[in-house]
């Protein structure tokens, strides 16, 4: 018998393009990765998404760019040649014959595995402004880094509040910073890489916000306001103007706020690894939060997947700016990939990642109260989280709907974020959780009295980028896909009005479905 | 209908001790109706609440071909009232047809609801305009079902789940039925990876899992697994009527204003243990063709999300819903596929048929069991209904 029509198998496009090794993300690690494994003989090819689009970076997506990058509604052609020169050793990857594709989203990667066996290999979804296409690979090696750790406050839907990383980007990679002063929220190796960065580029530091009583790491020569948070930015629609700073535990011994003028707040608390096409693969993925949150099951460079390889942040935070690391990590990624090598990426000692992040959520919320949005996209209030309550368009909440919280839906079973956010929208927005799981996760765990990893991860999908549906729109649709497409599963009797079955009429109105005539 | 409780109150079930196994939302619906009744509920599922197919699905709450589709359009206006939670349900769809053939197909819809006493309009292009006003100039015309509607699935199987605590019953999450004890020609215990459960009577309802724990007690229900995905957009303005579709989709604009739509090929999988992953794949590409051919004027939104959801099909895609004759204390019900929009009425004929015997408000015998008798063995094989090789 042959096989229905209506299901997936031999439906799928070959791939637009091949390559033996791709590799994704053209940082430090990528980059040495690329290098490595053209140096070894591989076909190889590099996707990376800078520059992305204006309307990404009005988003936040990849990284917080806090409505302070320089000209970012013009076309992204226009950093293409900043980005480009940004990358070191980009020329070498040319020269090696690496198929660079830079300004190329990577919005998704998909193996054959359990529940799926209808793809025609190995393939990643990559797509630019206009179009989007699959291209087949035997191994995939991901670099996509870390993104920043974000925190909300009063405030911090205004201009000028940017992450650690997006401030990096802006003023290393874009160089379209139009900030000026900068405060900088937390005192560790991070906080102090951004103020040297921007004393590099001309910029002035207001200093470093500590809600612990000594600074993380050596503060040099700048300000630190220990044993202070956050209590609200103000500014205008123009962005930041001021940082208030609240004596943590609210300062029974009388000191006042602290008013610090900046017209940008970097946020540098800590950073999360990109770990989401890893979970779009299917890679098991493991809490580890002193590695910074969840990171993939098994000894780096491999995953719990046989062709899948990770180098840099992604499979655990390295150190802080430290190139070299994520270089060596890149080129034992290729060499695993290539089955040259079966050493294992050697991670710094675990950073204070777990209490760290705790103390400053606590302190953020003795500060600024629970009417603080924890999701920005879907406008979520800390309150609204914490109540598990539908979002205020659904109208007034009704009685036993408002006698419901977190503590009530504990009593079933410990907390899963999806859960919550299939309830009260956290995390649904178009960023999809990318400015605030970490921080839902904190509030949650704060909120039920668990570990911080013990709030299990909220899945990441394909896209892993917002795009556009013209954008990926399958231009390359089979025949096979087009004829046979069917709303649901084109069982012809299932239809069938109720009546009508066992009756004559019954093969007269069979085929009823939702399926569709293709013309062909 | 007059058994509403306020919220907190929480009335002591003494009726008969009934356990459901599946915390889909036709589980839980029938949790809810014996709870009414005043039955001591017990409801277990293997993860959380609607964490499978139940969740994961249009919302689409028109269903002209089942003999509960009057029940259903019935039971929905009320459902917010009656459970006490917001589902986001909203009355009313519009079917959009791209050419003649997808015209004839909604006209077909209508003429068989109208025989229930359902009207529907046919709309000219500029018509179909004013009530989705993200069609293009490719539209030929549509249909406006005065019936039907949509409504949130998550929202709506967490509703029913704590409508069930609000009534003295038991929500049993994470613990997966192992094994069900018989003991006379009755069921007398579900077996948990979170303990044991006597009963008096028990109700199957655990989707693609329903074939392998009606073997428990000795009946063979055909039924195959397969996996289906969809699409979301980032929120739009608000169309006058969001429970249109069409071109092959089905889904609805959310009252947020996503755009959550699916359609196209599912993948059969194998005949076990589902496993727990539920992997979207590049189809989200062919969905977003579609979808931007039925609303041109979205074709700039963003996709934010995919996802996929395994869903069981009977051999002829229709339901099984009956009390077995032997054990006699065992309902089961299968929605073969199509069970979201339906399940406030079956949950209350589940419910008729665990208390009275039978279905009360509607003749549901030719969904039994009865006419799959004679199957061949191979039955997935000759319909073609098997999983793919593994690629090499």
């Amino acid at each position: 018998m042959t096989q229905d029509p209506k299901s997936i198998g031999g439906k799928y496009a070959r791939p637009a393009g091949q390559t033996e090794l791709l590799v994704i993300g053209a940082g430090p690690a990528g980059i040495a990765a690329a290098i490595e494994g053209a140096r070894a003989g591989a076909k190889v090819m590099l996707v990376d998404e800078n520059p992305v689009a204006g309307a990404l970076i009005g988003l936040d997506v990849p990284l917080l760019f806090g409505g302070r990058m320089a000209g970012a509604g013009g076309s992204k052609e226009r950093f293409t040649e900043a980005v480009a020169a940004s990358i070191p050793g980009l020329e070498e990857a040319f020269d090696r014959g690496v198929d660079v594709r830079l300004g190329t989203y990577a919005w998704g990667a998909f193996v054959n595995g359990p529940a799926l066996a209808s793809l025609p290999g190995n393939v990643a979804g990559i797509a630019d402004e206009a179009a989007s296409s699959m291209i087949g690979f035997e191994k995939l090696i991901i670099a996509t880094g870390a993104r920043d750790l974000c925190f909300f406050f009063p405030g911090s839907h205004l201009p000028g509040v940017v992450g650690a990383n997006g401030l990096a980007a802006m003023l290393g990679k874009y160089r379209a910073f139009n900030g000026r002063r900068i405060l900088i929220l937390g005192s560790g190796s991070l906080a102090r890489a951004s103020a040297d960065l921007a004393i590099a580029h001309g910029l002035e530091v207001a200093g470093f916000v500590e809600v612990r009583a000594e600074a993380q790491a050596e503060p040099g020569p700048f300000p630190l306001f220990a044993s202070h948070v956050l209590l609200r930015a103000e500014g205008d629609l123009s962005g930041v103007r001021a940082a208030v700073l609240a004596p943590v535990g609210g300062g029974p011994d009388g000191r006042p706020e602290i008013h610090v003028a900046c017209d940008t707040i970097c946020l540098a608390i800590g950073r999360v690894p990109n770990i989401e096409l890893l979970d779009v693969l299917g890679a098991r993925l493991v809490a580890r939060p002193e590695r910074g949150g969840f990171v993939p099951e098994g000894a780096p460079p491999a995953t719990s997947l046989p062709d899948i390889f990770v180098a840099g942040d992604v499979a655990g935070l390295g150190p802080v700016q430290d190139a070299s690391f994520a270089r060596d990590s890149g080129r034992l990624a290729a060499r695993a990939a290539r089955g040259l090598s079966e050493a294992v990426i050697t991670y710094p000692p675990p950073a204070d990642c777990q209490a760290y992040p705790r103390e400053w959520m606590r302190a953020l919320v003795a500060a600024g109260g629970l009417g603080v949005m924890a999701c920005q996209c879907e406008e979520v209030t800390r309150a609204d989280l914490l109540g598990v309550q539908p979002p205020r368009y659904l109208g007034p909440r009704p009685p036993a709907m408002t006698a419901r919280d977190l503590a009530t839906l504990l009593a079933d079973g410990p907390v899963n974020q999806d859960q919550i956010k299939r309830l009260t929208r956290a995390g649904m927005g178009s960023c999809q959780g990318r400015r605030c799981r970490e921080q839902v996760a904190l509030l949650l765990a704060l909120g039920s009295n668990a570990e911080t990893g013990a709030i299990a991860l909220p899945s990441w999908r394909a896209p892993v980028r917002p795009l556009p549906l013209s954008v990926l729109a399958a231009s390359d649709e089979t025949q096979e896909m087009r004829r046979h497409w069917d709303a649901w599963f084109g069982i012809s009797t299932q239809w069938t009005p109720y009546a009508d079955i066992g009756t004559e009429r019954e093969a007269y109105v069979s085929d009823f479905g939702l399926g569709e005539k293709e013309p062909e | 209908m007059s058994d509403t409780r306020a919220a907190g109150q929480k009335p002591e079930q003494k009726g008969p001790k009934i356990v459901i196994i599946g915390g889909g939302v036709t589980g839980l619906s029938a949790g809810w109706w014996l709870a009414r009744a005043g039955a001591n509920v017990t409801v277990v599922e293997r993860f959380i609440v609607g964490w499978e197919a139940s969740g994961r699905n249009g919302g689409g709450c028109t269903h002209y071909q089942s003999p509960l589709f009057v029940e259903e359009q019935r039971l929905w206006p009320e459902l917010d009232r009656l459970l006490g939670y917001p589902t986001e349900y909203r009355r009313e769809r519009i079917g959009i047809a791209l050419n003649a053939a997808q015209l004839a197909r909604f006209r077909q819809m209508a003429s068989i609801a109208a025989g229930f006493g359902f009207t529907a309009t046919e709309l000219d292009r500029r018509e179909l305009e004013k009530r989705v006003p993200l069609i293009g100039e490719n539209a030929f015309g549509g249909i406006h079902f005065h019936f039907g509607g949509h409504a949130n699935p998550q929202r709506t199987v967490q509703a029913y789940a704590w409508a069930i605590q609000d009534l003295g019953g038991r929500l049993l999450q994470h613990a997966e039925a192992t094994a069900i004890r018989c003991r006379g020609g009755r069921a007398v215990s579900v077996e948990t990876t979170r303990g044991s459960f006597p009963l008096d009577a028990l109700v199957i309802a655990a989707g693609p899992q329903t074939g392998m724990l009606a073997r428990e007690v000795g009946v063979d229900v055909p039924l195959a697994a397969a996996r289906a995905e969809m699409i979301v957009t980032e929120p739009l303005p608000l169309m006058p009527v969001g429970g249109a579709d069409g071109n092959g989709l089905y889904g609805r604009q959310t009252l947020r204003g996503n755009l959550a739509y699916g359609g196209g090929p599912h993948e059969w999988l194998a005949d076990h243990r589902i496993p727990p992953a539920r992997p979207s794949t590049p189809l989200l590409r062919s969905l977003s063709r579609r979808l931007v051919e039925l609303f041109p004027k979205a074709a700039h939104a963003r996709v934010i999300r995919s996802w996929a959801g395994i869903i069981e099909n009977t051999p002829d895609g229709r339901p099984v819903i009956e009390r077995l004759r032997d054990p006699g204390n065992v309902t089961i019900a299968t929605m073969s596929s199509v069970g979201f929009g339906l399940s406030p009425a079956s949950g209350h004929a589940i419910r008729d048929l665990v208390l009275e015997g039978e279905c009360r408000f509607a003749d549901i015998s030719k969904l039994s069991l009865a006419r799959f008798a004679g199957l061949a063995p191979d039955w997935r094989t000759s319909q073609g209904w098997l999983p793919l090789a593994p690629a090499a």
